[in-house]
């Protein structure tokens, strides 16, 4: 191989040049896309998070202007199948029948009952409420430990039981670590249940032409969707397009097949006309698939001298009220996590999946990761406290050295580099570590109303998702393989196919970054088209941190079939030997001979013409390639922050937050960047601000952003970032991924500083979020009657952002 | 969210507008900047009959001089409030207040005026009116009414404003030297209500406090005006243990609602703390 390292390409920051077009508002969102004739649909919902459905009257909504039909859940019963899930994590996972609208009876608000389907949005909307609905209201079953517990009201009533499935996984004898360890701590985490709020709210819109249908959604997984489209309503899949326009965000939330796309798909087929539907917010928080949500009962042995022997876990997850795409795998994907860079002797992971009449959980950025990751630091911290060691310094005493890479975790995986010393290394220089413990010091001494604390946070992830042969192990339903095709066109321009799906990642910069250095071709030359299953028939989308180190080395490799073959042509032009040649900076030339030679763009002409073509060489230089892993990427990281916290209010207000990641080999830091930052967003926004809540009665409350606080900029600091890296050593590129990291590493970050500040009062432990209230409450209940009175010293007045 | 449907009549004078106000009867809602109406709309929380906007009558934007006081009109927005040079040299609780409502989008939309008629407790310029003793200027067929803040905010969400009054302007008497203002907001992120929020002027007299007015953002059904705090600040040295002690009559007589954001229990709390901070920057002020 003569190629040589990319010249500038991988690695520049270059601006995306997707974004001039998606923040002017030049985009093709679905809801833009406006067929003639296009009805619309508006779905009834239910109010109820558990009732009998004894009664459903469409009649007076049919009669209403502008409607042209009105359908129940029982008119498509024959039809509508069920919706599908993937992952069948045990041989006796209890899975229920999940219609896309509710025949006899709905198990959580928001649930689709019926739907208007009118001549515009308005009609459809005015027409829902003359649909007329009997409910007989069953008991709402809204708290994980009493689903679990005897005589138990059902979600469920046919499977008796609330439990879908127990999932178990260990190495090491647990057991003896518990009884022998002189050092034993235990927690209970929650992980509470968020919502993905994805920019562009979810939108479908389904087009019939005689027997085939052209379905827009937005989605990030359009080749997955197709198939299962296909599974679920029994047309043909080749009669199923699948297009994913422009996608703003999706965070997990669009992967999923949901009941709004199959309905699409046969209430086109039902009136021959083309249908759209879209989400208004406070809808889409009702029945997007939330995430999270876990109680998380830990129990960590240790030495004297910090050494971890053994770390057992025993979660329930809550699935909501059905199974959907990959919901009941999500918290699994943490089975692997737990353990985090840590050495132990032994580990033992128990999980409960639980049913609940809420919205069913899935993925959401980070998917088991997080809660995993959070678990682990967050003990780390507490064993820190315990023993009176720095929480560095109890981490340094357990991680693994970068000298032991490859390394096979207690988890059953095998890390194939890493180097967290000196990514915490950086992060502690970077972070003026000791010059804030001294502040720390000093206001602790002094009694400040305003406490400072700081929080550690020395994560890795799994990414690059995923090696298929695991993923069968796993009982998981399709592939981890990604797909790429390179066509060279007869001018010279390139188009690169990627079955990955991008949705606000940046791909079409990124792989025409990768392009331009594999092929020497100009960065201007090469689009990217992605996200139609017509135009990328092969595809596994995205999600799980995976187009980059799956669908990037698909690419590379795709890449170098094309120079292969151009060799072919070129040396057959030169009329020299392949192996004389060389190829550099697009070019073709004999070794020694630099003035002979022929670019790229020549010889992708001489191919196309045919004119000349060496023996039994087809007149095209296209090629494709798919990429299957053989194992996960570990991007890993050191994160650290401190936070102010006003004692007498509650307020936390985050001073300074640094995140060293090593993602490996970086295509475009630029692009790093920006997943850094919107993963710390939403990592902080699970511990300070976010959580989905419902009421007794098992009504969501939180269904509009007045509510649901998602942070907005002013609400958070300036980051400081940074990177080390060492080259992932599974693939050709060393690339580990990066869309999930800032989130993974975040949360413990921010929620180990707020414990940290009020080490003093005896807290141990706040309940994310860490809202004042709940701040307030955790120093009341600790706090010693001497401490002194609220004053009118000056506190922190505001929101949790920097100053 | 679509809204159900409703007539609309979008008059060009407040004599218009008063007319249709009282044409549309009962159920008839007036727009402003509708930056609160527009959501309860789009949710159907609210479904009147007909809205009546205000949106093209120039003459309630205005803000004059008005002698000792200032009159801002109904549809000056948030924006407008902010820059005025009447409202910065005489009312800076207004104008100090007004910049922390919600985000530029919204302060160039939202109205002084409207924000007021919404009555919303948790909104900042119903206390601010509150503790600054203005007086509300109404019109209707019958003619015109002045109504003192202190009369103005009823219950939640309810004014008292007749079906058939329309809130024209705001008269704000001017605060004569020696005063300094402060409004403690406490929410969670920028853009959130407050979950309390204490509207503060204090009058120095040397190293003791003069005078003190002090209304409170959220501390009920509607805001409330702190006159405990006030009577125990009155005449004391300017110091945090005064401040401090007067801030601990905050919550009293008020019953705090209970929601997603605090406890009745934490607002009590915060009320007292916040009281004694706002107490502080409007003395230093």
């Amino acid at each position: 191989m003569t190629v040589q390292e990319g010249r500038a390409e991988v690695g520049s920051p270059r601006k995306r040049s997707e974004d001039a077009r998606l923040i002017t508002g030049q985009t093709r969102w679905t809801d833009n896309l406006a067929p003639a004739g296009t009805l619309h649909v508006a779905f009834l919902r239910s109010p109820f998070a558990h009732a009998r459905i004894t009664r459903v009257d469409t009649s007076e909504a049919a009669r209403s202007p502008g409607v042209v039909a009105v359908f129940s859940g029982a008119d498509f019963a024959d039809e509508q199948g069920s919706l599908p899930c993937a992952w069948v994590v045990t041989e006796d996972m209890k899975h229920p029948d999940h219609p896309p609208m509710a025949v006899r009876e709905v198990r959580y608000v928001g649930e689709p009952v019926a739907c208007v389907v009118a001549r515009d949005k308005y009609a459809a909307a005015d027409a829902l409420e003359e649909i007329d609905v009997d409910y007989e209201p069953l008991p709402p079953v809204v708290d994980m430990n009493e689903a679990v517990a005897d005589g138990a009201d059902l979600v469920h009533e046919e499977l008796g039981t609330n439990k879908s499935y127990t999932w178990v996984f260990e190495n090491g004898d647990i057991d003896a670590a518990l009884r022998d360890a002189p050092v034993v701590i235990e927690r209970e985490y929650v992980q509470q249940r968020l919502i993905p709020s994805a920019m562009e709210p979810r939108s479908v819109l389904c087009v019939p032409e005689a027997d085939d249908f052209t379905l827009y959604s937005a989605t990030q997984i359009p080749h997955i969707l197709r198939l299962m489209l296909a599974t679920v309503t029994g047309i043909a899949e080749h009669r199923i397009r699948v297009v994913a326009p422009d996608v703003g965000g999706g965070f997990g939330s669009k992967l999923q097949v949901y009941g709004e796309e199959v309905l699409a798909l046969l209430l086109a087929r039902r009136l021959g006309r083309p249908v759209k539907w879209t989400e208004s917010r406070s809808e889409g928080n009702m029945t997007v698939h939330h995430g999270r949500d876990q109680i998380q009962r830990l129990t960590l042995a240790a030495e004297r001298d910090g050494r971890i022997r053994g770390f057992k876990v025993d979660l329930l997850a809550d699935m909501g009220a059905y199974l959907m795409l990959v919901t009941p795998g999500i918290p699994l994907l943490g089975a692997f996590m737990f353990n985090g860079i840590y050495k132990m002797d032994a580990y033992s992971f128990t999980c409960t999946g639980v049913f609940t009449t809420k919205t069913p959980t899935d993925a959401y950025r980070g998917a088991g990761r997080p809660e995993a990751t959070y678990a682990v630091e967050r003990i780390m911290d507490e064993l820190a406290a315990e023993l009176d060691l720095d929480p560095i310094e109890v981490r340094r005493r357990n991680w693994i050295a970068h000298e032991e890479f490859p390394y096979d975790t207690i988890a059953g995986l095998t890390y194939d580099s890493g180097n967290y010393e000196a990514a915490t290394d950086k992060a502690l220089e970077l972070f003026q570590y000791d010059k804030l413990r001294a502040e720390q010091a000093e206001r602790r001494e002094r009694n400040d109303p305003v406490q400072l604390g700081i929080g550690v946070s020395t994560f890795t992830e799994m990414c690059g998702l995923a090696p298929s042969r695991v993923l069968g192990s796993l009982s998981y339903g399709a592939g981890g393989w990604e797909h790429a095709s390179v066509r060279v066109l007869p001018s010279g321009k390139v188009e690169v196919v990627t079955g990955s799906s991008a949705h606000g990642q940046g791909h079409e910069t990124a792989w025409a970054q990768i392009t331009a250095d594999r092929l020497g071709v100009p960065f201007e030359d090469v689009r990217v088209l992605h996200g139609d299953t017509a135009i990328s028939p092969r595809g596994m989308d995205t999600y799980g941190s995976r187009s980059l180190t799956v669908g990037g080395v698909a690419l590379y490799a795709a890449c170098e079939k094309v120079v292969d073959k151009a060799r072919k042509v070129a040396a057959h032009l030169l009329e020299a030997a392949e192996q004389d040649l060389e190829f550099s900076d697009g070019r073709f030339s004999v070794r020694g001979v630099q003035q002979e030679g022929k670019t790229i763009q020549e010889v992708v002409l001489a191919a196309w013409a045919a004119h000349d073509l060496p023996e039994g060489m087809e007149p095209s230089l296209d090629s494709d390639a798919t990429f299957d892993p053989d194992n996960f990427s570990f991007p890993h990281g050191t994160h650290l922050c401190a936070t102010e916290v006003d004692t007498e209010t509650g307020m936390v207000k985050i001073r300074k937050y640094v995140a060293v990641d090593d993602v490996g080999k970086v295509v475009n830091p630029l692009i790093v960047e920006g997943q850094v930052h919107g993963g710390l967003a939403q990592g902080i926004a699970q511990a300070l601000f976010e959580e989905a809540v419902y009421d007794e009665e098992g009504n969501l409350t939180t269904t509009t952003m007045a509510d649901y606080l998602v942070p907005s900029a002013a609400d958070l600091p300036e980051f400081t970032t940074d990177r080390t890296e060492t080259a992932a050593t599974s693939n050709p590129l060393g690339v580990k991924g990066v869309g999930e990291a800032g989130t993974i590493a975040s949360t413990p970050a921010v929620v180990n500083a707020v414990v940290d500040a009020l080490r003093p009062f005896g807290v141990k432990d706040v309940p994310m979020p860490c809202s004042p209230e709940r701040v307030w409450r955790a120093i009341r209940d600790e706090r010693k009657p001497e401490t002194a009175e609220p004053g009118a010293g000056g506190g922190l007045g505001s929101a949790g952002g920097a100053q | 969210m679509i809204p159900a449907a409703f007539d609309y009549a979008r008059p060009r004078s407040v004599d218009e507008a008063v007319r249709a106000l009282a044409d549309a009867g009962e159920d008839a809602k007036v727009l402003a900047g509708g930056q609160s109406l527009m959501p309860l709309l789009r949710l159907r929380l609210a479904i009147p009959d007909a809205l009546i906007d205000l949106g093209r009558i120039a003459a309630l934007r205005e803000i004059r001089d008005d002698g000792d006081a200032v009159v801002i009109g109904s549809m000056a927005t948030h924006h407008q409030v902010i820059r005025d040079p009447l409202v910065r040299a005489h009312l800076p609780l207004i104008a100090r207040t007004t910049e922390t409502v919600a985000d530029p989008a919204v302060r160039h939309r939202g109205t002084f005026g409207g924000s007021l008629a919404h009555a919303d407790p948790a909104g900042d310029l119903p206390a601010v009116a509150l503790a600054l003793d203005a007086v509300l200027l109404v019109r209707s067929p019958r003619g015109e009414r002045e109504i003192p803040a202190a009369e103005f905010f009823v219950d939640w969400m309810t004014s008292a404003l007749e079906p058939d009054e329309l809130l024209v302007g705001v008269r704000v008497p001017k605060l004569g030297p020696g005063w300094g203002v402060h409004y403690e907001k406490f929410h969670r992120t920028a853009q959130a209500w407050a979950i309390v929020g204490v509207a503060c002027a204090v009058r120095r007299d040397g190293d003791s406090v003069a005078e003190a007015r002090v209304a409170l953002t959220n501390m009920g059904p509607a805001p409330v005006r702190a006159g405990a705090v006030e009577d125990a600040v009155r005449g004391r040295p300017i110091s945090d243990d005064s401040f401090r002690s007067a801030g601990g009559h905050a919550a009293d007589g008020t019953e705090p609602p209970s929601d997603l954001h605090g406890s009745s229990e934490y607002r009590s709390h915060l009320a007292t703390v916040l009281t004694a901070r706002a107490l502080a920057a409007a003395a230093a002020a």
